[in-house]
């Protein structure tokens, strides 16, 4: 909801230390995820994501969540899905270009960091999205990657891993392009 | 037969330091001032519109930025446009904006484009569609300008896609951002633009100024992070041809910041075209004086005619000649 959005990023540095802590506890949990099997506690964890973080934060489930390096508003609520800061067309009200009934997400987000009273983490560069995890639970992800689990665990360490990779996913790496 | 003697996009031998062969990046090494100048893309497919307004804007800039249908207006594509002077032996700035293609087809469109000759990229996050003649189309946003800046360095340096397969030979570009210093979050557009640096821009292109008091509070801003010591900034500039243009551009053109007394201004004169002219005259004297201003970007949307006078008039162009454009025995065309 758009008001509980805004009053979240009035209340970023809260919401924060609250959700670092909660992350905490799901590392913590690890070994109980492991035996219910990653796999099952994945479409769980979604739903309740999506209730907890699409009330708070209008959440878009894109499955790798950067709300903390985002002064706690929602990138994916942009209507150009910018996730490293606004752009140019921003309304001299601070409103959105795009959507003129809407604060600029990253208008939002430069208040919402410096509610959290720390523009270190803003300033980190953000990649593209990787559109196969829209709609997975980022908070498993962040477990799943603490952990090392699935496709986080090591890879055997003997042949060099990416290009075995690699191999593996290009059924003929030396005619590339020539699949057709 | 194919007689061709001399290749007008080749690039200049290679410098240390420099991350193209391209005239633009030596003439802002160099520490000269440098001018860009915006080619207004056409809605023909005849390659004349193109070479005449290019003639029109090469005698006084280092490089033409040719645009990506910007505004959300479709018109002639970047990629044709570069394709048609870097073979004429243009300088070209090819703009890259997110909104129309996805990662597959712009990593693919900076191959084709280095490959052609174009030394200069600039990414930007381009327009919304609600703003263009076909707001009914998909937007694509699929990198933004700094993700995509990122991408374009790591093919460049580190001679890879983003899927991290080779590149045999890694597009030589230097690579360009945008900056709006005009509108919100105000206090916090340098930092933004240190991470589009950090991402990998290594010049920066601004927005139209009319504010000089802003633009300075934005540099003084820039300096105090040292940001005007890791890239180059090139601050737009551009005629207004009316008062009554400027407040249509600045309801309508997102991004742009007119202020009252620009407008009137304006109002006041007998020749609002020639006011006009000499506005963006008195904007680049002022700006040039501006610590951390490497350089100026020239956008005069339908009035290319002035950019010539404008730049001359204002005096930065004056003890060099700009990097001009093809020789006049350039053959242009191959035949086969
Ligand atoms: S104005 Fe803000 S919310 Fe709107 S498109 Fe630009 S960055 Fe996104």
């Amino acid at each position: 909801m758009y008001a509980v959005r805004l009053w979240s990023v009035r209340h970023a540095k809260g919401l924060n230390r609250f959700y670092k802590a909660f992350e905490r506890v799901l590392v913590a949990l690890h070994p109980l995820w492991n035996r219910i099997g990653y796999d099952k506690v994945e479409r769980p964890f979604q739903v309740m994501e999506q209730a907890t973080k699409g009330f708070l934060f209008d959440c878009q489930m894109c499955g790798q969540c950067a709300l903390s390096s985002t002064g706690m508003s929602c990138p994916m609520n942009c209507p150009k899905t910018l996730r490293n800061g606004p752009c140019g067309g921003v309304r001299p009200n601070g409103h959105c270009e795009v959507k003129p009934e809407m604060k600029c997400v990253w208008v939002q987000g430069w208040m919402g960091a410096e509610n959290m009273g720390d523009l270190s983490k803003i300033k980190d560069v953000q990649v593209q999205v990787d559109n196969r995890l829209k709609g997975k639970s980022s908070w498993l992800r962040v477990v799943r990657m603490e952990k090392k689990v699935g496709e986080f665990a090591p890879k055997p360490p003997k042949a060099p891993p990416a290009k075995k990779a690699d191999a593996a996913a290009a059924p003929k790496p030396a005619g590339e392009g020539k699949a057709a | 037969m194919s007689e061709l003697h001399f290749d007008p996009a080749a690039p200049l031998p290679h410098l240390p330091g420099h991350s193209s062969g391209g005239r633009l990046e030596r003439i802002l090494r160099a520490g000269k001032f440098a001018v860009t100048a915006e080619l207004n893309p056409p809605d023909s497919a005849d390659p004349r519109d193109v070479y005449d307004r290019a003639l029109v804007l090469s005698e006084v800039c280092d490089a033409i930025n040719a645009t990506d249908a910007s505004g959300a207006n479709c018109h002639m594509s970047s990629v044709g446009i570069c394709s048609l002077l870097t073979r004429a032996g243009y300088a070209v700035i090819m703009q890259i904006s997110c909104r129309d293609r996805n990662r597959i087809a712009i990593q693919g469109d900076v191959l084709g484009a280095a490959a052609m000759g174009v030394q200069n990229i600039l990414c930007l996050t381009g327009d919304g569609v609600q703003a263009g003649d076909q707001p009914e189309a998909k937007p694509v946003f699929d990198f933004d300008s700094t993700s995509l800046l990122k991408c374009i360095r790591g093919m460049r340096d580190e001679g890879k896609f983003l899927s991290g397969r080779k590149i045999t030979v890694p597009p030589r570009v230097f690579l360009g951002g945008a900056a709006n210093p005009f509108v919100p979050p105000l206090d916090h557009r340098a930092i933004h633009i240190g991470k589009k640096i950090a991402a990998g821009a290594q010049f920066i292109q601004t927005q139209y100024c009319y504010d000089v008091p802003m633009l300075r509070k934005f540099m003084a801003k820039v300096r105090e992070q040292g940001l005007h010591e890791k890239a180059f900034f090139l601050i737009g500039v551009g005629p207004l041809p009316s008062s009554k243009t400027a407040r249509w551009m600045r309801s309508n053109v997102p991004g742009v910041h007119i202020p009252d007394a620009v407008i009137e201004r304006m109002e006041k004169s007998k020749n609002e075209k020639a006011e006009g002219k000499q506005l963006a005259i008195d904007l680049i004297q002022e700006i040039k004086e501006i610590e951390g201003v490497h350089g100026i970007h020239v956008m005069a949307y339908r009035q290319e005619e002035f950019v010539n006078e404008i730049i001359h008039a204002s005096g930065v162009m004056k003890n060099r000649q700009p990097s001009r454009a093809p020789r006049p025995e350039t053959p242009i065309s191959i035949s086969a």
